[in-house]
């Protein structure tokens, strides 16, 4: 296993840490989403504690804000703010770390939270980009389910008709959300044909758990010129907890002691391989 | 008759603005012309970004330049930037605390024979209850001019409503001016009254015709809904002996429903809230809307003098 996807693991093992104390969060979606966020974190953007105050930052938006759990740990490991406060305090009362991005937090650019917000901030500073005439690049990513806002299809449309190309979304595709699959909620099988109808430049990524797949994507999301490119990537809810895998229930499911044992057992398991 | 409509005197306050400070942008919803823009959008390209009938995408795009430190004027009807864009106001540009000031153009009826769909009767309750966000209804052009100067040296939420047609003069050029702070029409002891945006011309000459009965009557004009100068309210109110708020909003949780809880706090007296009615309202100009629900000079006068007699003044 190459390093970037036992980092994943590790930081799996964090999330599950952090979900059990509080019990909050949204543990199937975090676990879905943080291959994404690694890649992107530790790869991809060009943005740290360290460059945090200069305005040629790469920008972040969690648009699907309610898998903050996940995004604080990537956060935490980056450098932002010591991981350990926001595992012993996620959620609880008085903390920074609530369940949706927010400002308090070091390293969040914008508070986000309500599906449908994050991709028209991206537009926003994709545009603003463009006007000072700046190379940073935006990233957003959305979940699936999300998709079904109508505010989507607004962002999407301003992207292509600003030729955003230094816009890049990522769709977190692990076809579930909180009352089920999202072909019976509302069907977005065809997510890839409606971003390209926008005029987006369509990255379709086989396992978007697979950290290999996500960085050769965003290295061709980088290489288009003209317009915004989104990445569809294929991920399992609840990925590397096997009986949370591609189950609804753990959308925001509370573990016993015994399931997070089995839990950490199974991820301690990959990261000590 | 003024013929200088408010709008008009933001796009020339931002058009002077511009030329020396490359991060002001103006965001429109195909809306250019209605808010008096064209002007900034042909001089400035560069500073102006068409968002399209699209007014949840107008607010948070303009919420996500501001965090790339642009100072966004966003434009757009009041009817729709305050009702289909209400949520991306709430999160993404007051609890965000975006640099993005919101104008709600043709504000209450200024569309008043287009309907209810183009009436925005809610917009001070809706944005007064947002926390971090601001609510402005300027009166007349020079306190427009100020208020505009004032919004582009600071750097947080704020929703400025203006009418679409022009408003009489109630100030000159050299008005005194402290944002945040009421201006002080009239003085009075028997009646004070309390009005923003367009009413305050109105209630202006209201006043003048009870002072011609020989009332003694004040006048605040409460621009600044929120936060509401307080301080000049009471001080004001503590000498009167009713007050009668004025406002183009529905009777609930606008401008009277807010002095009301002030003067109940701190001084309670008489509050007599004259306000558009709970209902569809009757087709018309704005200036028969505003005369068929005694929102008038002569309607306000009227109200005032009948709620001086309920307390035997």
């Amino acid at each position: 296993m190459d390093e970037l996807t036992k980092k994943a693991y590790r930081l799996r093992r964090d999330i599950i840490e952090e979900v059990y104390r509080s019990s909050a969060g949204h543990v199937g979606g975090d676990l879905s989403v943080i291959d994404i966020l690694t890649v992107l974190y530790f790869r991809v953007m060009h943005v740290s504690p360290e460059n945090w105050d200069s305005p040629d930052r790469d920008r972040f938006f969690l648009s699907k804000g309610h898998c903050a759990d996940a995004l604080y740990m990537v956060l935490g490991e980056k450098g932002f703010f010591d991981k350990q406060e926001a595992i012993e305090t996620f959620s609880a009362y008085g903390s920074r770390f609530i369940g949706h991005p927010n400002t308090e937090v070091p390293g969040i650019e914008m508070n986000s939270g309500s599906l449908g917000h994050g991709l028209a901030l991206g537009v926003g500073a994709a545009l603003a980009a463009k006007m000072d005439g700046r190379d940073y690049r935006t990233y957003v990513v959305l979940g699936d389910g999300e998709m079904a806002e109508g505010s989507n299809y607004e962002a999407m449309m301003a992207a292509s008709h600003y030729n955003l190309d230094n816009l890049c979304a990522t769709v977190d595709w692990n076809r579930l959300q909180i009352s089920g699959a999202t072909r019976d909620v509302m069907c977005s099988d065809d997510l890839g044909e409606k971003f390209a109808s926008f005029g987006w430049n369509v990255i379709p990524v086989e396992d978007g758990n697979d950290c290999g797949q996500l960085l050769e994507a965003y290295e061709q999301a980088a290489a288009v010129k003209g317009r915004p490119s989104v990445l569809i990537a294929h991920t399992i809810k609840g990925k590397g907890v096997s009986f949370m895998e591609d189950n609804k229930s753990w959308h925001h499911g509370v573990m016993t002691k015994e399931q997070y044992e089995a839990a950490v057992r199974e991820l301690e398991e990959v990261c000590n391989e | 008759m003024n013929k200088i409509t408010n709008r008009q005197v933001i796009c020339d306050t931002l058009l002077e603005a511009a030329g020396t400070d490359e991060d002001i942008v103006v965001v429109c919803s195909d809306s250019r012309g209605s808010a008096s823009l064209s002007a900034f959008a042909e001089k400035y390209p560069a500073q102006f970004v068409e968002m399209g009938i699209a007014e949840q995408n107008l607010v948070t795009v303009s919420a996500g330049l501001a965090s790339c430190g642009k100072k966004v004027f966003a434009a757009s009807p009041a009817c729709f930037l305050s009702t289909r864009s209400y949520e991306q106001a709430k999160v993404d540009v007051a609890y965000s605390k975006a640099n993005v000031t919101l104008i709600g153009i043709s504000g209450g009826v200024s569309y008043g024979a287009l309907g209810m769909t183009h009436h925005s009767c809610q917009d001070i309750a809706a944005f007064a209850a947002l926390p971090d966000m601001r609510v402005y209804l300027p009166s007349d052009r020079f306190q427009t001019a100020r208020l505009m100067e004032a919004l582009l040296q600071d750097s947080l939420p704020a929703y400025v409503r203006v009418s679409r047609s022009a408003t009489e003069d109630v100030y000159g050029e050299d008005m005194d001016f402290t944002l945040n702070r009421a201006n002080v029409l009239m003085e009075g002891e028997d009646i004070l009254l309390v009005a923003c945006g367009e009413m305050v011309p109105a209630a202006f000459q209201a006043g003048k015709i009870l002072q011609e009965k020989g009332c003694s009557v004040g006048l605040l004009d409460m621009y600044c809904v929120k936060p509401m100068d307080e301080e000049t309210l009471l001080a004001a109110a503590r000498k009167a002996k009713v007050v009668v708020t004025v406002e183009e909003h529905s009777p609930y949780g606008g401008l009277g429903s807010m002095v009301a809880q002030a003067i109940s706090a701190h001084c309670p007296r008489k509050v007599v809230n004259l306000a558009l009615p709970d209902g569809h309202l009757v087709g018309g100009t704005n200036t028969e809307i505003f005369a068929h629900y005694g929102l008038d000079a002569e309607g306000i006068a009227r109200a005032c003098q009948e709620a001086m007699e309920e307390c035997n003044i």
